[in-house]
């Protein structure tokens, strides 16, 4: 019972690092309709330039905000240098372009960084003064940081003008063009907030994965699939999502078929999501006229 | 096939011929991986740039057809050829297979699927009760084949020889299956599938037939890759081999047999190339073309080359 509960809770951890990638993908898909396969790399090259801050001497949490914010800029960059021109080319073509961001950016990560495995360090304090006996200070401090992304994310969006042009922009770009929303720079702001998102998984996922750049595959994996488990257009799905896969990843990993095919989970609950329910279980259903 | 088609096809042998006696044996094996790229290529392009399905894992199918080669070689004792058209045809069975669920899927979806696909590959080529025939993370180390009958001619030589007689074939089987009916109805279902469902063509049965056809072409090539490196190994059938077959079609031109063969060349020089910068170097470099080609040269150098005829011609 023990092992169990101390699987369900590290699925818990990771899930939640699972459940801010998927978010991060969610926001971009309801603006664009678009998944970004590029999310992972953009994720670990900013937890990069943390490692580097780190490195060069600046305390943990201070690295931590200015590589959120270099985050966002380079999200928002991105957007509107490498998609704007392909925003309304065909699915291959954006896909192509999304892969060639991914490959990109892992081998200037290589390049600048080179391919050697690095430690990450952990903000959280090594020891709790109340003794947990199934988490360790790291999953639990992920776990609080996701959620307090999360509470700031839906005070943005519920509470905010801002957040509701965003919003708006998503869900009707020529109403809003109308009324004096700048739709275009909505949709740069939504890839920064998804690329500042991600810098936190990657931060969080990097003590537990170690820093390399490929680290970050298996998470988009997951991220896929906890995005397509909560439905690819509802972010608290994703959440969910998230949180779920992280658990099953775990616990079927740690009892059913064995560490060595834990990304099988991923591509059979992806598959198997696609299948049986292509909406996710909180996603609308799509309805199209032919 | 057309007279123009004809002659330059056995243009373009005859010269393949002479290469091995011109170049070294190292140069001589670097086109045999060509030829095995440009098979790969066309199998891919079959699926994704005549029939509009995305695969992002393709990688799967060519580990899947070099894995058929190796166990049988390495656990019975099949020669070498002998074992080509059994990898073939496991990779049709299997495409067609991962085909049926993937008919549900569009665009998006199924680049998402077999990205998934393509990502998990090594973990599923690792795993440990498939140890015994796969040889776990060490893989299999096969031998290289000699010459047969005597033919005056070294290992390398002969391979490249071998790879290039099956590679024409499927080739001419490539162009006449796109020029002929289930070309046409590839393309109506990629352009326009409600349109083409009206037309009487089954979409359904077309597309994992499109699948499987793909499969195994990319199969056939994982299976000579395989005689041609003498080795199979879980880690180099990564996601990155997914996507460098995907470099290659987007380079050489969507919806082009020619486009196979330039976009082999790239994939397979290139990276020789461009290694000596950095080891980073060469997907940087692919990256930057990918973005690039879709941006400047959507139908890649097949179409630019098609473009400058035209030109000419006018």
């Amino acid at each position: 019972m023990d092992a169990l509960l101390q699987q369900v809770f590290a699925g818990l951890a990771t899930g939640g690092i699972y459940a801010s990638l998927a978010l991060a993908l969610v926001m971009i898909y309801q603006a664009t309709h678009l998944v970004n396969f590029a999310q992972g790399e953009m994720a670990m090259f900013s937890t990069y330039i943390a490692w580097a801050l780190i490195e060069a001497g600046m305390p943990y949490w201070a690295a931590f905000f200015i590589t959120i914010g270099i985050a966002f800029v380079l999200g928002a960059v991105i957007e509107r240098v490498v998609i704007r021109p392909v925003e309304n080319a065909s699915v291959l073509a954006v896909v192509v372009v999304f892969i060639g961001l991914l490959v990109i950016l892992n081998s200037v990560a290589g390049w600048i960084f080179t391919y050697t495995i690095k430690s990450f360090p952990s903000p959280f304090p090594r020891e709790l003064p109340f003794g947990l006996r199934f988490m360790s200070p790291h999953q639990l401090g992920a776990i609080g940081v996701t959620v307090v992304v999360l509470l700031l994310l839906y005070a943005f969006f519920r509470f905010t003008p801002l957040g509701l042009a965003m919003r708006a922009a998503a869900q009707n770009p020529e109403s809003s063009r109308l009324v004096g929303i700048r739709v275009g720079w909505m949709l740069a702001l939504g890839w920064g907030l998804a690329a500042a998102i991600g810098s936190v998984a990657g931060m969080m996922v990097a003590p537990i994965v170690y820093l390399d750049p490929n680290m970050m595959s298996g998470v988009l994996l997951y991220a896929f699939a906890a995005a397509l488990v909560g439905g690819i257009d509802n972010p608290w799905g994703a959440v969910i999502g998230g949180f779920v896969v992280g658990v099953l990843e775990n616990v079927l990993g740690a009892f059913v078929i064995g560490n060595e095919l834990k990304l099988s989970v991923a591509l059979i609950i992806i598959i198997g999501v696609l299948l049986v329910k292509p909406s996710g279980f909180f996603g609308r259903v799509q309805v199209t006229r032919v | 096939m057309s007279k123009r088609a004809l002659g330059i096809g056995l243009v373009l042998l005859v010269v393949a011929c002479a290469l091995p006696f011109v170049l070294s044996n190292y140069r001589t094996f670097q086109m045999t991986l060509v030829l095995v790229y440009a098979i790969a290529l066309l199998g891919l392009n079959i699926l994704t740039g005549y029939n509009g399905q995305i695969s992002l894992g393709h990688g799967a199918f060519y580990a899947l057809g070099a894995y058929c080669t190796a166990i049988l070689m390495d656990r019975w004792g099949v020669p070498y050829w002998a074992t080509i058209p059994v990898a073939g045809a496991v990779c049709l069975v299997a495409g067609f297979v991962f085909g049926l669920p993937a008919l549900r899927l569009e665009g998006l979806y199924l680049a998402l699927a077999t990205f998934a696909l393509g990502v998990a590959t090594p973990q599923l080529l690792k795993y440990h009760l498939l140890e015994k025939w796969t040889g776990g993370v060490q893989g299999i180390v096969i031998m290289k084949p000699s010459p047969p009958f005597g033919l005056p001619l070294n290992p390398d030589q002969w391979l490249y020889f071998f790879t290039l007689a099956i590679a024409a074939g499927m080739f001419i089987l490539a162009y006449n299956l796109i020029r002929g009916r289930i070309g046409r109805a590839l393309v109506a279902i990629r352009d326009q599938h409600i349109a083409a469902e009206a037309m009487g063509i089954n979409n359904a049965l077309y597309k994992s037939l499109a699948f499987g056809v793909s499969a195994m072409f990319t199969g056939v090539a994982g299976a000579l890759g395989a005689v041609a490196v003498q080795f199979v190994a879980p880690d180099s059938f990564n996601i990155f081999l997914s996507i460098t077959l995907l470099v290659g079609i987007v380079v050489g031109g969507l919806a082009s047999i020619s486009g196979a063969l330039y976009g082999a060349i790239f994939i397979q020089f290139v990276p020789n190339l461009a290694d000596e910068i950095s080891k980073a170097a060469p997907w940087a470099i692919f990256g930057v073309f990918m973005i690039g080609f879709v941006y400047l040269m959507p139908t890649g150098v097949a179409g630019a080359v098609r473009l400058i005829k035209r030109r000419r011609a006018a």
